[in-house]
């Protein structure tokens, strides 16, 4: 597929998703969540998944985690980082390749901390149990990765409930990079905080970007959020991508009527008042085929009549 | 899609008491153990009006005090001090002890959580006839109770057979809108939504906003919109209030207020907004002024204005503007006393201003 080759600028894509497909499998009936999804990011590119709950997003999350456990299971696809086969590590490679490769902050992260242990003993953690620092040593740095996200090192002998939710945040972000990652996969990282901390820590994450390099992984529903931080964008409905293109692009010119509904969802700040339009209730895109390049860089899944048109949508209570 | 502007016209200005006034609103939980006389002022001094066939946005920070506000208007808690009017009549008087049934006919709540607030065990038909039954709007017989259950259906946008659905067979969208349609029910001239629309999937909330614009439009029935979402309460709301550690610090008309906001910590807010229009343009620096201003501020715009004067002891309010679009602030200089809610801002900013 073409969509894999187009990344932002011309460097090595580090992680690449081909044809990807993840099932929940049950005992009467199976589910598909992510169905032949691909993409791929670049060095330093900031790449953002949006989609609504359920859409299959933070399913390939964990799949590029191998987080995924019973009944989900990894039906075809491949994914690959810097070349090599994530689908293929052993338990001892896949444990050096989380962390160090590959790290994660998670939806409401601020709650993953261990109330019963400092920050201070939860950052040493990592280092001594994967880089193989010693305690001191280990102490200093994690002094410094505090103060990376602009929190004073003597915070690192509070306890996760004397911290702000901000606070909090920033601190499993200081986590994530703290053995410098290639890739960092940021699930919905602000939705649990308010919307003047949620700005703070989303430029944190752009400076800490741009400060290490790393690429982003970005997952989100709030579409605003991602045009503002991602280069790139792919919109997620029913385990397939429907449009993928840089985030400029899918902003100005969103062409699949489901990112028209999504774009739509959040009313501008300035200009005047005119009437949207959401996607009506139960409407459903069904059978997605797969994306036909409509511009250069810019990949939609063409829309049949039958399927987009609100008129002839299946209700969701009728189709019961 | 058409562009046609909005009205942002309300129906009729008419001279009649207003649906609901809220005046000198307090409200303080204590804190502590048992014997602590300790206590946490959410509300102070609350004064709002929403005329008739009006919607009022009310916007601020999680903690701010804005759902204390509407649990007390709506006779959910009970406020520590202040009146609650409608039709000019005070409704904490009239009915000392708890709400009384007229009182639940003027004023309706829609929640936040449209899967916590219908009953799984029940189908659609249910909620909206014991509505009716309670509130004796049904009518004298069967076939005009059958005859509303549709109307009210067809209002809210879903079509009649969902009335034997049980809640579990219906999306976010739709069940909100079963429940603002239990609400309308009762014919009330008042609807509290409280972020009706932070549950919901984000390709359906506009819709939600419409049929919550279409009711004020054709039946006239006036809302306070409760959300931290600043670009929806513009899009829906004529009025625009913000809230700020349980007091009111500034309100006008919705588009002069999010364009010329005049209190630092509306600032503060417009600023956070992510839009893609003006990306990149968040500035730390500027933040941690604002953060301080609304904090610590020593100066007010309209110091020196002869025709308006601040004081740092009582929220007196400056005029911004045309008068038309009638945007007041509170002086800058005033802040709520400590103690007050909303601790969210005054946690955060020595470290931001360490680093700025």
């Amino acid at each position: 597929m073409t969509v894999s080759q187009v990344s932002f600028g011309s460097h090595e894509p580090v992680l690449e998703v081909k044809n990807l497909t993840v099932k929940y499998i049950g005992d009467t009936r199976s589910t598909t969540a992510v169905d032949r999804v691909s993409f791929s990011i670049g060095t330093g590119e900031v790449f953002g998944l949006a989609g609504e709950s359920g859409c299959g997003k933070s399913t390939i999350a964990n799949s590029v985690m191998r987080l995924l456990k019973d009944p989900a299971k990894i039906a075809g696809g491949s994914i690959s980082f810097g070349g090599k086969d994530v689908l293929a590590m052993s338990q001892e490679e896949l444990r050096r390749f989380r962390w160090q490769d590959v790290a994660m902050v998670f939806q409401s992260a601020m709650n993953s901390l261990n109330p019963v242990l400092t920050i201070g003993e939860q950052i040493v953690d990592i280092f001594t149990t994967h880089a193989g620092y010693t305690r001191k040593e280990s102490l200093r740095r994690a002094g410094e990765l505090l103060e990376l996200v602009r929190i004073d090192s003597a915070r690192l002998k509070s306890y996760p409930h004397q911290l702000s939710g901000g606070m909090r945040q920033r601190a499993v972000i200081a986590m994530a990079v703290a053995l410098k990652p290639s890739v960092l996969i940021l699930d919905e990282p602000t939705t649990a905080l308010d919307v003047v901390v949620q700005q703070e820590i989303m430029a944190q994450i752009k400076e800490l970007q741009r400060e290490l390099g790393f690429s982003v992984l970005f997952i989100t529903h709030d579409m605003s959020l991602m045009v503002e931080l991602s280069h790139r964008m792919a919109v997620m409905y029913g385990g397939r991508i429907v449009e993928t293109a840089k985030a400029q692009d899918v902003y100005t010119n969103p062409r699949h009527p489901y990112t028209q509904a999504l774009m739509s969802a959040f009313p501008p700040l300035t200009g005047p008042r005119v009437p949207l339009t959401g996607l009506p209730d139960g409407v459903k895109f069904r059978n997605i085929p797969d994306l036909t390049e409509a511009a250069p860089g810019h990949f939609v899944a063409p829309v049949s009549a039958d399927a987009s048109a609100a008129d002839t949508a299946i209700m969701e209570g009728a189709a019961r | 899609m058409s562009h046609a502007v909005l009205s942002s016209q309300r129906p009729s200005a008419d001279t009649e008491a207003p649906a609901l006034e809220v005046r000198g609103l307090g409200k303080s939980f204590p804190i502590g153990g048992l014997f602590s006389r300790d206590s946490v002022r959410a509300l102070h001094g609350v004064d709002l009006t929403i005329g008739r066939g009006e919607i009022v946005a009310l916007v601020g920070e999680s903690g701010s005090g804005k759902s204390t506000l509407a649990r007390c208007v709506a006779r959910l808690e009970k406020p520590s001090s202040g009146q609650i009017l409608i039709d000019g009549v005070d409704v904490l008087k009239r009915d000392r002890f708890q709400a009384s049934r007229a009182f639940r006919s003027q004023l309706q709540m829609v929640f936040q959580d449209p899967f916590g607030s219908l009953n799984p065990a029940h189908r659609v038909e249910h909620f909206l006839r014991r509505s009716l039954a309670i509130h004796r709007k049904g009518g004298n017989s069967e076939t005009a109770t059958q005859q509303r259950l549709g109307e009210l259906m067809t209002t809210v946008g879903l079509q009649a057979d969902m009335l034997n659905s049980y809640p579990h067979e219906l999306s976010g969208g739709q069940r909100q809108r079963v429940a603002i349609a239990r609400a309308l029910a009762v014919e009330p001239q008042v609807i509290l939504a409280d972020e009706p629309t932070s549950m919901l999937d984000v390709s359906v909330r506009i819709g939600v906003l419409n049929l919550m614009r279409k009711l004020r439009d054709e039946q006239g029935i006036s809302m306070l919109y409760i959300t931290h979402d600043l670009a929806s309460a513009r899009y829906l709301a004529d009025r625009t209030v913000v809230m700020f550690a349980g007091e009111l610090v500034e309100e006008g008309e919705s588009l002069d207020l999010l364009a010329n906001p005049a209190h630092p910590y509306t600032q503060l807010l417009v600023s956070a907004v992510p839009d893609p229009a003006r990306a990149g343009s968040y500035d730390p620096v500027r933040r941690a002024e604002l953060r301080q201003a609304v904090m610590a501020s020593t100066t007010c715009t309209f110091d020196g204005d002869p025709n308006q004067a601040c004081s740092a002891e009582e929220p007196v309010r400056h005029r911004v503007g045309d008068p038309e679009n009638s945007h007041w602030v509170r002086c800058h200089l005033y802040r709520p006393q400590p103690g007050a809610g909303g601790h969210a801002l005054a946690a955060e900013p020595t470290d931001n201003t360490a680093s700025a």
